[in-house]
């Protein structure tokens, strides 16, 4: 009980914020746009072409943009030093770490609902479906997970910027790899056994094991 | 707030630490403090910048790890588990720990949620009208000065009403007016039988505010001799 209050207590902070200043969402948004049409023209396909490589976009930029929105999450944290009030109160570092991650979950879905249908127009997505959406919520879990446990760590660091990429990127891999495939799978129409019985149970278990391995760690870094 | 309820250690003791000591690379910066603060009193701790007062403030509130030593509040260990012994601390440090975006009153009531205080609307108002900030509480943060940020920096210290109080430099930057109001504060703090440490670089301040003055030079305490809290404002 003493952990959901907590987290929610911390995760609604971050969203009341950011719906005061709105910085997190504005420039992910922005930069999201920027990245897909910097592809449109770099990849130079003739219009309706697009479709076999969309969901590896779609996914680098959804990506990319995480690391933006959770790093700037931590960089808040830091201006008045927030991180030592949380760090203060009475509840223990797992709460802490939740509600910075459920704050980021909840600011890349929205930034990811929004831009969707912006990308299936530029990038000839076929097709939406729950499917996909499910596999939206379960990689950004993974994202959101891992990206908050590293931004914790390097927003410590003056190189803070260049730190979280290095550290995040490699080990969000799988759930790169398992969402754009099964993206690929969803948006081609076909069978869905591969999404089913592969990718998704594949998005499943990271989550669960970095949702335990995170919050434990972060409870050791954060000891005072 | 009853004392006695948060006091499983009998009453004898508010702070104590025995044996502190922390390393920033090879430089010693506490070399086995040990201190004492009893209830009921407010001690106050000087020292020359670097000297360590900040990192013992720190380690106190469980902020920072010390390398060797044991702290306890109120009789409760302060470590990674220990949010008995936080939910005991209110900790103002150089850093306000407020939200510029968020409102005074909504700073205040983020922090009543996490520390789970009950009637927390009436708490905050109280925190508020005790740091002379009633008429500021919906403006945000951003929008204070200094000085006021600063003393809703203790209203937020003070919010769910810890039986120890550790401030760091808690006049700096603060008008004459607001040096009365937190000298007034403090006296009440200690008349509730409730206890503070806090450090500066006022000799005036700490003398008038404190029962106890304490020095720390070499990364030791050298010195611990009685103040004279005076009885006016200042």
């Amino acid at each position: 009980m003493e952990l959901l209050r907590g987290a929610l207590a911390i995760a609604w902070k971050d969203v009341r914020l950011e719906l005061r200043s709105r910085d997190v969402i504005t420039s992910a948004l922005v930069f999201g746009l920027i990245v897909v049409v910097v592809f449109n023209f770099g990849l130079n396909r003739a219009p309706g072409s697009l479709a076999p490589v969309a969901p590896g976009l779609l996914w680098v930029a959804y990506a990319f943009i995480g690391v933006l929105a959770m790093n700037r999450a931590f960089t808040r944290e830091l201006e008045q030093g927030g991180l030592d009030g949380l760090l203060l109160a009475p509840v223990s570092r797992d709460a802490v770490f939740l509600g910075k991650m459920l704050g980021s979950l909840i600011f890349m879905l929205v930034i990811e609902a929004i831009l969707l249908p912006v990308f299936a127009v530029m990038l000839d997505l076929p097709t939406l479906s729950p499917t996909l959406g499910l596999v939206i919520l379960l990689a950004t879990v993974g994202f959101a997970t891992v990206g908050t446990f590293f931004a914790a760590i390097a927003v410590q660091t003056r190189s803070r910027e260049i730190l979280l990429p290095v550290l995040f990127f490699p080990v969000i891999v799988p759930v790169i790899i398992a969402a754009v495939e099964a993206s690929a799978l969803v948006l081609q129409g076909g069978p869905m056994t591969g999404v089913w019985t592969r990718w998704l149970p594949l998005l499943v278990v990271f989550d669960a094991l970095f949702l335990v391995i995170c919050p434990w760690i972060f409870g050791f870094i954060f000891e005072g | 707030m009853s004392i006695t309820a948060d006091n499983p250690d009998g009453g004898s003791v508010a702070i104590a630490a025995a044996g502190i000591r922390k390393e920033y690379g090879d430089r010693a910066v506490l070399r086995g403090v040990d201190l004492t603060v009893g209830w009921g009193e407010v001690a106050v701790l000087f020292g020359a910048n670097g000297a360590g007062k900040t990192t013992l403030l720190r380690i106190l509130a469980g902020l920072t790890r010390a390398d060797d030593g044991a702290v306890r509040l109120a009789g409760r260990p302060m470590h990674r588990r220990g949010n008995r012994a936080r939910r005991l601390v209110g900790f103002a440090g150089h850093q306000t720990m407020l939200y510029n975006d968020l409102t005074c009153r909504e700073n205040l009531a983020f922090y009543a949620r996490l520390y789970g205080i009950r009637d927390a609307g009436q708490r905050i108002d109280d925190a508020l009208a005790q740091l002379n900030l009633s008429d500021r509480a919906n403006r945000r943060v951003r929008t204070l000065s200094h000085g006021m940020q600063k003393r809703l920096a203790m209203a937020r210290a003070i919010l769910h009403e810890p039986a120890v109080l550790l401030l760091d430099e808690p006049e700096s930057g603060l008008d004459a007016a607001s040096v009365a109001t937190l000298g007034e504060l403090l006296r009440e703090w200690a008349a509730s039988g409730r206890a503070a440490l806090l450090t500066t670089h006022s000799v005036e301040v700490g003398l008038a505010w404190a029962h106890r003055a304490l020095t720390l030079d070499g990364g030791r305490l050298t010195g611990d001799v009685p103040g004279y809290p005076s009885t006016g404002s200042g």
